[in-house]
């Protein structure tokens, strides 16, 4: 393989974008503060480096086995201040909370607070292993156990397995304790009814784990439907997957009675958590009824996304599920104290504290989970406290209702009418002109400075535009976006084509998605290797 | 040779022992932008109203299903390669596999061209 | 509250605004017995920037960093130095604070990134593509047997038994749900991989063999031989690779055979952070297999002017369209860890992984032959990169305990591992990289010394 770009510098010129913004065509592509970048594999070489590490040396003993490598591998190195300027460069080309208002349905994007960043960095919790001597992390675990002891209080559950990596894998791991705690009962159960407007993640976690899907309808205020939730429950009904506040941005007022009824049926309730920043610190899933819950502590309790990742997906679990939970576990015991348990003590543990052999269902991750979010949302709820956190659930619900009764005169809100929304509002494309779509809408809000809503998510409303501002916007920021927001509202109900060819001021316009993936490159590949 | 339709939008060409399967344009049209199409392996056994393929577009998954029953004995090779066949010559050039006819009795339940064409218009 | 710009003028204003006389009016639909009110168990209020720190401060010194010790813990999850930039880039707003690139033109800078990480993923395995990244090594272990699985459309998985025992540990409770055979056995601790005992034991029906490189015990199993097996029964071969330095210096599992390629990209730029946020490499030597890969990928194309751009592609596989039938459910991977990962590997860049390679190598070889000298130490491995084993005449997991009170972490004894396994009490994995300094290793060795005499 040749050493990528020997050559040295090969900017990628681009094409066609004379007259773009009024002004005339540059020679570099550059726009002044717009600055396009090439890739590292252009810039870079195999024998540039911006560390210093002494020089090998040839002659010293080797106990590779023969297996030493020979062929390049094609890694191209750039000296820090190119480095350090390569990345600055392409940051530049991304949309963040630090840089404004991103109020993408679903997701909470609040602002991350930098004092978490600045406590994940202590050497205490950065620089210590996972398989330390049990006796020199005693802080680290204490940090787990302090955290999870917020997190069941906070929802009024039982345990929690803090385990899981992301959302879709507290899923999973919620899931895989149902299906434990059925089978240690010798109840082989097939079924997992998912409502229609559920994220996709799952009905895919239902199926993963071996259980055949069904969807249950949702009624004309856009909730569960009850009556034909109650129909189909059964003795084939393993559980019931719920997310509350669901993906319409509405409580479900009735899962009290639908815990109840499941219950009855012998059958179990997973909540999906990623709407818990509407109702933490006023509403615990506990009281509901819920078996299973998975907290994005990247949502609610403000890790950062990083550009999709990681998060941390911590599942809190009633007392008929605790006993079935992955080890590592963490449990509360009756003199109220919070333990972490690993596969040694498992047994031991559970006799003494639930009455029998500790049933977990396995180990889902190597080590610990995600102890760098531990510490940024411990860090986090200590900041708020009880107090403070019941402040955000009332004002990420107090903004999106703001938003929701600021746009509902032009724009079509599917379930306005059913009373007030929870910490988002959903929005459908109903009055756009002809050839006018949500797509063009949200490009159309990149041109004004706004990262998109969420959209054609949930899919039961035409053309959804789910809209989360999440507690930490000003007011004036709210104004200012409402006023945007019915700007292009107004231009895509007046057919203004324009927006069809939006974003007109983003770094690119749009993608052809259809060719990336009909002829995927995935990989960078020299010019002249075919 | 004669053609049948399906209510999910498949065609299917029969000719001596052996069919033709495939989408339509309206089928097509609705999908966009075709990127990806997965055919069923040479062998497989397909029923009436089963899975054979799926037809993927960037946005969406769509399975194509089995007009009859009977096995695939071919796939169209040209969609690996070339997957907008689908757009630009759905009912012929674009079809998707060739399989046996398990039961020529299921072919009666199936539209003819003017059938389909008034399915269509009521959609 | 600090992080709360509504003043209480503000949410009258707003309250008004939306009909509301107080803000339990919006609370309508939660039912009573589900409200909650004053104050939440023995939660605490609100607290200010200082005393949240110095609270987390306290905790924070309750452990023993690594650098306050001589440190030799390896097993999956290694301590290298990490540049000062590389801290730097990843906390840049743009980037720390970024969603998916769901919206591609105003997320290039995500995009581009993970196009280049991706590329440099699949040169350092030896692969055609890799993707943008899974939770950690373990479940992209996992998730590279349920591809097999589709693949070849069979349901027995051999696993080694030199596989990180955690990494088993998952693969076998996953492979629970789904219905998969996992034939796994317990690891011989001898000098050489047992090569021919996992060779037997593929069948007809097996999907996949999984074999680490090197493997847990520090060894170098021969890859090329067991890919040559695993393809004669229409199995495909599985490496994965813990320590991803290691491929500055051995060949790579692509090049030697392996189809899918699997890892632990924490080594490079992530740190420890007591096993967490780490980085899920995933990687397929032939690019026929792409549409069954888990996970996101960011694939080039040109936007409408036709300028270079860099898009997420291939989603049809993922739950977000396909939901029931998705070929995993993962959905937030581990993006910014991909940032870190990149962004060190091109400060390094071909040259520097070389040299830091071969520094690892040289201090571990130094260890091991000081180590060897320690009277009531052997040292196991014939072949090792940065981490071998030593049996020890003493309760290994004792020791380390007892040093860790003098501030030496001596390794990860076997004992921990696999709990139980009286065979293991003298086994210790000892790790060294280019942290580690010749004062260290004469520390560790003459602890030994006094403890074993």
């Amino acid at each position: 393989m040749n050493a990528p770009n020997k050559s040295g510098w090969k900017p990628s010129t681009p094409a066609g974008t004379e007259g773009k913004f009024g002004g005339p065509s540059t020679t570099t592509g550059n726009k002044a503060l717009m600055l396009e970048e090439a890739l590292i594999f252009e810039i870079g070489t195999t024998d540039t480096t911006g560390v210093d590490l002494p020089e090998i040396d040839a002659s010293a003993p080797s106990k590779l086995g023969g297996f030493a490598r020979d062929a390049e591998i094609g890694l191209p190195g750039l000296a820090e201040p190119e480095a350090v300027r390569h990345y600055t460069r392409l940051s530049r080309q991304n949309y963040g909370i630090d840089l404004g208002f991103f109020p993408l349905g679903s997701c909470t994007m609040k602002h991350n607070p930098r004092l978490n960043e600045k406590v994940a960095r202590m050497p205490g919790f950065a620089d210590v292993h996972p398989l330390a001597p049990v006796d020199t992390v005693q802080g680290a675990l204490g940090v787990i156990n302090e955290l999870a002891h917020w997190l069941i209080t906070l929802t009024g559950m039982h345990g929690v397995a803090m385990s899981p990596k992301a959302g879709a894998h507290g899923e999973l791991c919620g899931i895989l304790c149902i299906r434990a705690a059925l089978e240690a009962r010798g109840d082989a159960r097939e079924v997992v009814l998912v409502p229609e407007s559920a994220h996709g993640t799952n009905p895919a976690t239902a199926a993963f784990a071996g259980y055949k899907v069904e969807d249950i309808p949702a009624n004309s205020d856009g909730r569960v439907d009850l009556d034909a939730l109650k129909a189909r429950l059964g003795p084939d009904v393993a559980a019931v997957m719920i997310t509350n506040p669901n993906t319409c941005g509405l409580f479900e007022p009735d899962l009290r009675e639908i815990s109840d009824a499941v219950h009855a049926a012998g059958g179990f309730v997973y909540c999906d958590g990623a709407n818990f920043n509407a109702i933490v610190g006023r509403v615990r899933p506990g009281d509901l009824g819920v078996d299973a819950m998975h907290i994005n502590l990247h949502k609610t309790f403000s890790t950062p996304h990083g550009g999709g990742g990681p998060g941390s997906g911590p599942v809190v679990l009633s007392e008929a599920l605790s006993p079935y939970g992955p080890l590592p576990y963490t449990a509360r015991t009756k003199d109220g104290q919070i333990h972490l348990i690993e596969e040694e003590q498992a047994d031991a543990f559970s006799d003494e504290h639930f009455g029998g052999k500790m049933n977990s269902f396995g180990r889902m991750t190597a080590f610990h989970g995600q102890m760098g979010m531990y510490t940024r949302a411990l860090t986090y709820m200590l900041s708020h406290g009880a107090d403070g956190l019941k402040q955000v659930s009332e004002d990420a619900v107090l903004n999106a209702n703001y938003i929701l009764r600021a746009m509902e005169d032009v724009l079509h809100a599917p379930y306005a009418h059913s009373g007030p929304c929870m910490h988002e509002a959903l929005f459908g494309d109903k009055d756009f002109a002809e050839g006018l779509t949500t797509l063009d809408l949200a490009k159309g809000l990149i041109d004004e400075g706004y990262h998109p809503m969420t959209m054609y998510f949930p899919l039961v409303v035409h053309g959804a535009m789910l809209v989360e501002p999440t507690e930490t916007e000003s007011k004036a920021t709210i104004d200012q976006f409402i006023t945007a927001f019915r700007s292009v509202v107004e231009r895509a109900k007046n057919g203004d084509q324009s927006l069809k060819t939006a974003p007109h001021y983003a770094p690119r316009s749009r993608l052809d998605e259809t060719m990336a993936a009909r002829k995927p490159l995935l990989s960078y590949v020299e010019a002249d290797a075919d | 040779m004669s053609r049948y339709y399906t209510d999910e939008h498949e065609w299917i060409d029969v000719e001596g022992d052996t069919a033709t399967v495939g989408i339509t344009d309206y089928a097509q049209e609705q999908l966009g932008d075709i990127v990806f199409i997965e055919l069923p392996e040479v062998g497989t056994m397909v029923d009436k109203g089963g899975d054979a393929a799926v037809v993927e577009s960037v946005k969406a998954a769509s399975d194509v299903y089995s007009p009859i029953t009977g096995e695939v004995v071919e796939g169209n090779p040209a969609l690996e390669e070339d997957p907008a066949l689908v757009n630009t010559s759905p009912e012929e050039d674009g079809w998707f596999f060739k399989m046996t006819i398990g039961d020529k009795a299921e072919l009666e339940g199936l539209m003819d061209a003017k059938a389909y064409e008034a399915f269509i218009a009521e959609l | 509250m600090r992080y709360l710009p509504l003043t209480d003028t503000d949410r009258g204003e707003m309250l008004k605004a939306v009909g509301a006389d107080n803000i339990d009016d919006l609370f309508v639909d939660v039912p009573e017995v589900a409200r909650l009110s004053g104050p939440i168990g023995d939660l605490p209020m609100h607290a200010g920037e200082m005393a949240v720190e110095k609270h987390m401060r306290q905790l924070s010194k309750q452990n023993l960093a690594a650098a306050d010790a001589a440190f030799f813990l390896g097993a999956g999850a290694y301590r290298h130095h990490i540049p000062a930039s590389v801290d730097h880039i990843i906390q840049r707003g743009e980037f720390l604070t970024a969603y998916t690139p769901y919206q591609p033109e105003i997320a290039q800078g995500t995009l581009q990134m993970l196009f280049e990480f991706q590329s440099q993923v699949a040169r350092l395995y030896g692969c055609a593509v890799a993707n943008a990244s899974m939770y950690d090594g373990s479940t992209a272990c996992w998730e590279a047997v349920a591809m097999a699985g589709r693949i070849t459309k069979r349901s027995k998985a051999v696993l080694s038994g030199a596989l990180h025992p955690h990494y088993t540990e998952v693969v076998k409770t996953m492979a629970k749900f789904t219905g998969d055979e996992i034939a796994d056995s317990a690891p011989s601790v001898q000098a050489q991989p047992d090569n021919a005992g996992l060779i037997a034991r593929i069948d007809d029906n097996t999907s996949c063999v999984v074999v680490q490189y090197p493997d847990i015990l520090g060894r170098m199993p021969d890859l090329a031989e067991l890919a040559e097996a695993a393809h004669a029964k229409g199995a495909l071969l599985i490496a994965v690779n813990t320590e991803p330095v290691a491929l500055g210096a051995i060949k790579s599992p692509g090049e030697l055979g392996a189809d899918i390629v699997v890892g632990e990209g924490q080594a490079i730029g992530v740190g420890l952070q007591f096993g967490g946020p780490y980085l899920g490499l995933f990687a397929v030597r032939d690019k026929k297999h792409v549409r069954q890969m888990p996970g996101r990928l960011c694939g080039e194309t040109v936007d409408a002017d036709g300028r270079r751009g860099f898009v997420l592609t291939l989603s049809t596989r993922e739950q977000h369209i396909r939901r029931e039938k998705a070929t995993s459910n993962i959905c937030t991977n581990s993006g910014l860890c991909a940032l870190a990962f990149s962004v060190h590997m091109t400060l390094l860049g071909e040259k520097g992984l070389r040299q830091l390679a071969g520094e690892n190598h040289r201090l571990a070889c130094m260890a091991a032959e000081k180590l060897a000298a320690v009277p009531g130490v052997t040292v196991l491995n014939e072949s090792f990169f940065n981490e071998f084993t030593v049996t020890i005449d003493g309760d290994a997991r004792q020791i380390v305990r007892e040093l860790a009170k003098d501030n030496i972490l001596a390794g990860v004894s076997l004992s921990r591992l696999y709990p139980g396994v009286d065979a293991f009490s003298g086994g210790l994995l000892v790790a060294v990289t280019e942290t580690t300094t010749e004062e260290d290793i004469e520390t560790l060795c003459s602890a030994l010394k006094e403890k074993l005499s």
